[in-house]
């Protein structure tokens, strides 16, 4: 089923949200096209003006000049550019800055190239604690900055969190970092389209968004890095992306990123408001249906992504939960997607100290452009039944 | 009906996914992942060993066209089979972690879970018969080399009435592996699994030396003597040759095998390949009947093993508690711990778990009818 299926209820715009229209249409029209955008020959000049056009937009839409935008293959790569390339970077000048501090929440695309510094370049990570509503703990951050500045090679903080919608004071990790000259990555990826971001003013260093979280296709993305810093690229070859990113950059992607993004930017005020009151009568909803289910993450507010409603459902598995939902044509998730398929209980849910059981029984809603009442509705309809039926079979799981 | 086909990546399950599909039911895939990832400071730690295969299943289910979702019954594994697996050799008995599979996950935990979820079946790639009915009936499989009754019929009745078995009229495992291939299956050519699914090296003994503490005991011959050192009693099967480094040959020459494991003082006792013989098997633990009962004094077949042959026997007490069989020395090497299966032809009568067994030999009987019964060497 695709996301615009009508006879599908789609709750899973976090893991992918169905590209726009527009951006397909761009999208097509560029493939269509062609052309090599390094090529100095005339497709290669109107590729290059379609690319660097489309840098422009880009750069705009999220308050960063054109070349400040590095573009990646998605948020994955950005996020391992800015972790890699920053820590080689700063160990390479001051062999001492050798503390990567994060927060523990991040996605797996940030925890992992970190675990790999460590575990092949000497990096000593450094996992800051958050609260039970996933927010970082300042006060902790503050004092692992300042214990050491001379020693941090680099600090990653999500601006929102991608299972449960907790807004991160990134504003206030930035001003405890400059001080030091301390550079700042922020997995923005949940964000941008969702919350006002601007790079400029954030004063952070690096950015990682990502093309399919926000109406774009699958397979671009961007690392937005302050104009000055430098970092050592991951990938080498044709020294494309001013040589931090070489490879041959793909126009028809970076072209429905960017209308993509301008949209998502353009819309995204009233779209937020559009998709609080929908998570907020989804939620509602599940509630009543469910009164002791529980919303994780923060309160529905200003400190949650719009469209982000997290719960768990006592007694149940979430594989249960999720294969009954299935069956009656409502997609959600447990949490971030696991494409190995062995289900691990959420680094997330675990670092907010919720207990395993209850962390197994956690379902993630999301919501994006193409979700509308009927979708809550429908949900509201279904997950009592869902959660009883989901109970009994918890409770039939256990060894005899 | 509908139907939840338990695959677990390998060949046999998705052609039993398929042909369920093709007699009309609703199916689904579903891979149980029963590998424990231990907790590292890593939480980006999810490697084990299940993921290839909860790939092929997900790819077989694809091309079935199923929907797949992989569960996590690692816990309910860990503790029902593996631990079960360790506790058992650790009292001086042989498991078959098997035959524990599939009366505790996945015709228990895994059936009762489907079955709570609106299934009315669960589907394995297992090659043996099921007749339904009131009481359902279990028979061997139509190939007798790749038959797997005898790790099944430890199911009650009202469980193996929700088992379908697609693969028991298959005449060999060449014509399931043709099947899949002509189906499109990518699994049809992939190895045929190990018989212990968490120890994919086959090194049982280390499996078990990493996890009972053992130490060094008295290896003694029938009489008592001394005859050499083992380094735990546990981890030693019944009817065991190899790994015994005794130093001292036996006066005849001829091998030696272990006849009996005892933990509570730490001593094998060896002797000669007829001393396995067994005149009496006692089951006394897990009785389960898939007929009546039959009555003392008549014949049956009994299988102690799961590629082992059956014997025939005669049936000494058989109730809801125990069953307990002659048979007269056919049988060598049986431990406690293993599961004794007793059939009438193909048809299972019932099964039990090995308490006790009285050898040939204290009964003063020839054991002349001894013969090539399962492996010695385990």
């Amino acid at each position: 089923m695709t996301p615009d299926m009508p006879s599908s209820v789609y709750l899973d715009h976090a893991a992918t949200t169905p590209i726009h229209p527009v951006a397909l249409r761009a999208l097509t029209e560029e493939l269509a096209v062609g052309g090599n955008p390094s090529s100095l020959h005339t497709s290669g000049r109107r590729a290059r003006r379609a690319v660097e056009e489309s840098r422009e937009k880009l750069a705009a839409a999220v308050g960063a000049a054109p070349n400040e935008v590095v573009l990646t293959s998605g948020g994955t790569e950005a996020d391992n550019l800015a972790v890699k390339g920053l820590y080689w970077e700063r160990r390479a000048a001051d062999d001492r800055r050798r503390r990567v501090l994060l927060s523990a929440v991040e996605h797996h695309a940030v925890v992992d190239p970190a675990v790999w510094l460590a575990e092949h370049e000497g990096a000593e990570l450094v996992w800051l604690p958050v609260d039970a509503e996933g927010r970082l703990d300042l006060e902790a951050f503050r004092s692992a900055v300042e214990q050491d500045p001379a020693s941090v090679a680099l600090v990653s903080v999500m601006w929102a969190n991608n299972e449960v919608g907790t807004v991160q004071p990134v504003a206030e990790v930035v001003r405890i970092c400059a001080p030091h000259g301390i550079p700042v990555h922020c997995d923005a990826v949940q964000a941008v389209g969702h919350l006002p971001v601007d790079f400029g003013a954030s004063g952070l260093d690096a950015l990682t968004l990502s093309g399919h979280k926000m109406g774009g296709p699958v397979g671009v993305g961007a690392l937005v890095l302050r104009g000055g810093l430098d970092l050592v690229p991951v990938l080498h070859g044709g020294g494309q992306e001013r040589g931090i990113r070489s490879g041959t950059l793909d126009s028809p992607s970076v072209v429905a990123l960017a209308v993509a993004a301008g949209l998502a930017v353009r819309d995204g005020e009233d779209e937020a408001v559009r998709l609080a009151e929908l998570r907020d009568a989804l939620v509602s909803g599940v509630l009543e249906a469910v009164p002791d289910a529980v919303l994780r993450g923060p309160a529905l507010g200003p400190d949650r992504l719009p469209g982000n409603a997290h719960l768990t459902f006592p007694g149940c598995e979430g594989d249960s939960l999720l294969y009954l939902l299935d069956a009656r044509g409502i997609e959600c998730s447990t949490g971030s997607a696991c494409q190995a398929g062995v289900p691990q209980p959420s680094h997330v849910l675990t670092a907010m100290g919720i207990a395993r059981q209850d962390a197994r029984g956690a379902l993630r809603f999301s919501l994006g452009r193409t979700s509308s009442e009927v979708d809550v509705k429908a949900l509201a309809t279904e997950i009592g039944p869902v959660v009883e039926r989901a109970r009994s079979a918890g409770l039939a799981s256990r060894l005899a | 009906m509908k139907v939840l086909a338990a695959m677990s990546g390998g060949v046999d399950s998705a052609v039993a996914a398929a042909r369920a599909v093709e007699a009309g039911h609703e199916v689904v895939g579903v891979h149980m992942a029963l590998a424990r990832t231990p907790a590292t400071g890593r939480t980006g730690a999810r490697g084990c060993c299940t993921i290839e295969d909860a790939g092929d299943a997900r790819r077989s289910a694809d091309v079935i066209g199923i929907p797949f979702y992989v569960w996590d019954l690692a816990e309910q594994f860990t503790s029902a089979v593996m631990d079960d697996f360790v506790s058992e050799y650790a009292a001086g008995r042989t498991p078959n972690p098997c035959v524990r599979c599939n009366e505790r996950i996945k015709f228990s935990v895994l059936l009762d879970k489907a079955v709570a979820l609106g299934f009315d079946a669960v589907a394995t790639g297992h090659y043996a018969r099921v007749d339904p009915g009131e009481p359902p009936t279990l028979h061997r499989a139509a190939d007798a080399a790749k038959d797997q009754s005898y790790v099944l019929a430890v199911l009650a009745p009202h469980r193996l009435s929700r088992a379908l078995f697609p693969l028991g009229d298959a005449t060999s495992k060449e014509v399931v592996r043709e099947e899949a291939a002509r189906r499109g299956l990518s699994v049809s050519a992939k190895p045929d699994s190990h018989d212990i699914c968490f120890i994919p090296d086959g090194d049982t003994r280390g499996f078990l030396d990493s996890r009972i503490e053992r130490r060094p005991g008295a290896v003694r011959d029938r009489e008592g003597r001394r005859v050499g050192t083992h380094d735990g009693a546990q981890g030693y099967t019944v009817g065991q040759r190899k790994g015994l480094r005794l130093g001292t040959p036996a006066a005849d020459g001829r091998p030696r095998y272990v006849l009996d494991v005892s933990v509570v003082d730490n001593t094998l006792t060896v002797g000669p390949a007829e001393d396995l013989a067994v005149a009496e098997v006692v089951a006394s633990e897990s009785v389960v009947w898939l007929a009546e009962p039959p009555a003392a004094g008549a014949r049956v077949e009994a299988q102690v093993r799961a590629h082992g042959r059956a014997v025939p026997c005669t049936v000494l007490e058989a109730d809801a508690r125990a069953l307990r069989v002659d048979v007269g020395g056919a049988l060598a090497g049986v431990s406690a711990g293993q599961t004794l299966v007793l059939y009438r032809g193909d048809r299972v009568v019932g099964s039990g778990t090995i308490t006790s067994s009285v050898p040939s030999r204290s009964r003063g009987s020839a054991a002349g009818e001894l013969g090539g019964d399962g492996p010695l060497d385990l």
